[in-house]
């Protein structure tokens, strides 16, 4: 089961994910994440705190969008994953490409690094 | 205790396995990171033969069984219909996938990195991969 809540916060959208991301629901997810991008999101995040589990097909989701992202100038960052998940983005190097970071916080004030 | 699961090909199914794995007393006996990881493999090598091998089709079948030997798990994963050998596939690199956007093609890179050992054999239209994972000491 996947759930995704959508939250704007002044300049920040905001998808919370809940539940679990497998092949059998990364559409919706892909779907999402269009929509914000459509809506002209200049700041991506991804609330995973309530995230318990994601598969390759949830991962594909994400790196599809790391090029648009880049070329449209959307920051984008994922927090609040739990360690097993945590665990999953690292196994490929994804903690590389995209900024994990522990929480809202700290996503917001990595927004003024680069 | 309940070693073995009929799986339906169809991907409303995942999340039913997950749950056998999750409660099954060997896989159990691993740190919970390696048991997320364990299921995460077995996730994506049947995930691969209901949509690629079975074509979504929930009249199909998947079988699997979960053994405990020598300190090792072993997974056994059966299927009929045409083989998939993941050894003999060649796992794309990350920034191909990124350019290409595709929305697959790392499930089986997943799959390598996280098991010890993986074998493959097909005969007689069955197919039987085993994905094996080391007790840490």
């Amino acid at each position: 089961m996947l759930r995704i809540e959508k939250i704007k916060e002044e300049n920040k959208d905001i998808l919370r994910l809940i539940g679990e991301v497998d092949a059998s629901n990364s559409v919706l997810l892909d779907q999402s994440i269009q929509e914000v991008v459509q809506q002209g999101a200049s700041f991506l995040l991804i609330d995973g705190k309530e995230l318990g589990y994601i598969s390759s097909a949830g991962l594909g989701v994400f790196m599809s969008y790391l090029d648009e992202f880049s070329e449209k100038g959307i920051r984008f960052a994922i927090f609040g994953l739990n360690d097993q998940v945590g665990e999953v983005f690292k196994i490929l190097g994804l903690d590389r490409l995209i900024s994990i970071v522990p929480d809202k916080l700290t996503a917001i004030a990595s927004q003024h690094e680069s | 205790m309940n070693h073995k699961l009929n799986l339906s090909c169809s991907t409303a199914a995942l999340a039913e396995l997950r749950s056998f794995l999750q409660q099954n007393q060997a896989i159990f006996k691993l740190s919970e990171v390696d048991r997320h990881q364990v299921t995460l493999a077995v996730e994506e090598v049947c995930a691969n033969l209901i949509i690629h091998s079975h074509a979504c089709n929930p009249k199909e079948e998947i079988h699997l069984e979960v053994k405990e030997l020598n300190k090792k798990i072993i997974v056994e994963i059966t299927d009929k219909g045409d083989a998939f050998n993941l050894l003999d596939y060649k796992v794309p690199d990350l920034s191909q996938v990124i350019e290409e956007k595709r929305k697959g093609g790392i499930g089986i890179l997943l799959v390598k990195k996280i098991m010890d050992e993986i074998e493959f054999e097909s005969k007689n239209g069955k197919n039987i991969c085993r994905l094996i994972k080391n007790f840490r000491p």
